[in-house]
């Protein structure tokens, strides 16, 4: 952060005075509200988060009845449950799957993007737009519709193929819900991944390339030793933004529940809805956000660094 | 498809760099077939890439035009040759959809209009000025930017219901603007830094004020910083879903997300009208395509220059 300072230190050579009280306080002045709203709708009910977690919060505080402080009680009841177990591993399963698939795919994408000619890239550029682009609801519904067991399209290509697929239900069986549901996550998340790789290939000279293929190096050694070394620092940051979405998928989940049994598929944010929303739990689901918060956080960390990396 | 010319082109320059180092003449040939054959072949892959991750918006559109008894043959029907607009006549029939419009409408020019002015305060004071907290202040931003929705909504949830805000406009954009901060401070910090105070200062030695010298210099030159994180706040608030399904629970303060999930539903009372179901998240999901793919071009040179070079 080097690009920053010049202003103050310099404005006392130019023609006007500034009060240098006033160039003090005017920075807290200009970041106030942006802290006032962060305060506001994320500081204050997270204290009240970690309050809630810390106590016993059921039916009788609904009704007026102050909450009981009951320490570490509702994480370790919480974390003795073997769904709460379930849900985490389900969610790192999950997320660990989307995100190696999302890199796997967009990085196959933007190679392809950078190896044909420009007409078939914009082809592939506009198409990926089109998923990009769509709002997340809509994507689930068009998948469900893709995915309906009688008159989906899917079923129908599969069908030719294996003759059971006929009239499958595909959200009938926790495997195929998350089958699905990994769809939706990686036809939406592919564009952004290949997006930002390709800018990131573009950057790589071609002469390099070029000197690599007279001295003889095959395609595969090109890409591992010089491309890939080459553009790890937008890798690094695509792959941890990522783990970061995948950890977090809700929507996409969410919705599908609503085809079907809901108990045995749930990830940390229905988890986390269905204990506060679904059966006002509040002890319970605040000691899991915030299990879940520093969860990301721990994830995040490694982000912020790249990112504090790259800017300097 | 790439043209011939191009291709030929291209193996040319190939050809003379296989001569160039005395690669064996005899296999030129044969590497020529095969270099031209890759080519095909990677041509013909991305195409269907292109036709893959471009069939489902496609199949939407063309469902939205068909109607239920079209779409429950045994064979799909690949071309909407027959379409009719009588899904959008049953969708648009009982106004629900223009409520929720209105709600979104409202809740994201709020949202833009508030994000816009406090996200370039802030990060005013952090590409132009040196003070205490500076650092933590960047690092608190970067760490909200990742919180998951998940992890706080309950708690959201709980303070508007005690501040009577559930189900209002007001309430929920409070909620979106504090989302939406850290991430377009982060990205018009980048804008502010890459103008140089220089400019200012040459404005200030011609007589402009300092705020004068901001105004009239520095400003003009922030529009493409500015457009891209309205851009950005606009998505998010239009497209959110976590958020609204547990502050929005009324039927009459549904946002459009929440209003395309409530339609299935209904559809599915029944069995469900596909057609129709597809005509709404056509409804949906057009209209933010369309502005998507005008404003991209922008607005991925925003993010990158903001929120990647710095």
């Amino acid at each position: 952060m080097s690009v920053v300072t010049t202003i103050d230190a310099e404005t006392g050579v130019t023609a006007r005075e500034v009060n240098p009280r006033k160039r003090k306080i005017a920075p807290y002045l200009l970041i106030a509200p942006a802290i006032v709203m962060l305060v506001v709708a994320m500081g204050y009910p997270l204290g009240w988060q970690i309050y809630t977690s810390v106590h016993h919060y059921g039916l009788a505080q609904q009704f007026g009845k102050a909450a009981e402080f009951v320490g570490v009680d509702n994480f370790t009841t919480l974390f003795s449950s073997s769904t709460t177990w379930m849900v985490v591993i389900r969610s790192l399963v999950f997320c660990l799957v989307n995100a190696g698939l999302t890199l796997l795919i967009g990085l196959g994408a933007a190679l392809l993007m950078k190896a044909v000619h420009k007409a078939v890239r914009l082809t592939i550029q506009i198409a990926m737009l089109l998923a990009w682009a769509t709002p997340v609801t809509a994507a689930v519904t068009i998948w469900i519709w893709l995915f309906d067991w009688h008159h989906g399209v899917i079923n129908w290509v599969l069908s030719h193929f294996w003759p059971s697929m006929v009239h499958f239900n595909w959200l009938g069986t926790p495997l195929g819900f998350y089958s699905v549901a990994t769809l939706i996550v990686v036809w939406m998340s592919v564009p952004f991944v290949a997006f930002s790789i390709y800018a990131g290939l573009t950057q790589v000279p071609d002469e390099v390339m070029e000197a690599a293929q007279i001295d003889g190096a095959t395609a595969w050694q090109r890409l591992t030793k010089i491309t890939l070394p080459l553009i790890r620092p937008v890798l690094m940051i695509v792959a941890l933004l990522q783990l970061i979405w995948d950890l977090r998928v809700f929507t996409q989940t969410r919705m599908l529940q609503d085809y079907q049994d809901p108990l045995n598929v749930d990830l940390l944010g229905t988890y986390i809805y269905r204990m506060g929303i679904g059966q006002s739990d509040f002890s319970m689901a605040s000691a899991f956000s915030i299990f879940v918060l520093l969860l990301t956080i721990a994830v995040s960390w490694f982000y912020v660094r790249e990112l504090i990396k790259e800017d300097n | 498809m790439p043209s011939t010319q191009e291709t030929t082109a291209q193996e040319t320059t190939t050809g003379q760099l296989g001569i160039a180092t005395g690669g064996p003449v005899l296999k030129e040939g044969v590497s020529l077939r095969v270099r031209r054959i890759g080519k095909v072949l990677l041509a013909l892959s991305g195409v269907a890439l292109a036709l893959i991750w471009a069939f489902p918006v496609y199949w939407m559109v063309s469902s939205s035009l068909l109607s239920n008894t079209t779409l429950g043959k045994s064979t799909p029907t690949w071309f909407p040759s027959s379409g009719t607009l009588n899904n959008y006549r049953t969708v648009l029939a009982d106004g629900r959809f223009f409520d929720a419009l209105s709600v979104s409408l409202r809740v994201t020019l709020l949202t833009v209009f508030v994000v816009l002015i406090f996200a370039f305060l802030a990060a005013l004071a952090i590409s132009r000025f040196k003070f205490k907290g500076r650092k933590g202040f960047v690092l608190a931003l970067l760490f909200i930017q990742m919180l998951p929705a998940e992890g706080l909504f309950i708690a959201q949830y709980k303070m508007m219901a005690n501040a009577q805000l559930l189900n209002s406009v007001i309430g929920i954009s409070v909620l979106y603007i504090a989302a939406v901060i850290p991430f377009t401070v982060w990205m018009l910090r980048g804008f502010v830094a890459g103008i140089p105070a220089e400019l200012e200062e040459a404005a200030q030695i011609d007589g402009c004020s300092p705020t004068g010298a901001f105004f009239r210099v520095t400003f003009p030159l922030l529009a493409p910083g500015l457009v891209a994180s309205g851009v950005y706040a606009f998505l998010q608030a239009w497209n959110e879903f976590t958020v609204a399904l547990v502050i929005m629970q009324e039927p009459t303060s549904r946002t459009l997300p929440l209003w395309l999930r409530a339609f299935v539903e209904g559809s599915r009372a029944r069995e469900i009208d596909w057609g129709a179901v597809m005509a709404s998240s056509t409804l949906v999901a057009v209209p933010v395509i369309i502005f998507f793919l005008f404003v991209q071009g922008r607005m991925t040179s925003g993010l990158v220059a903001g929120a990647v070079k710095g």
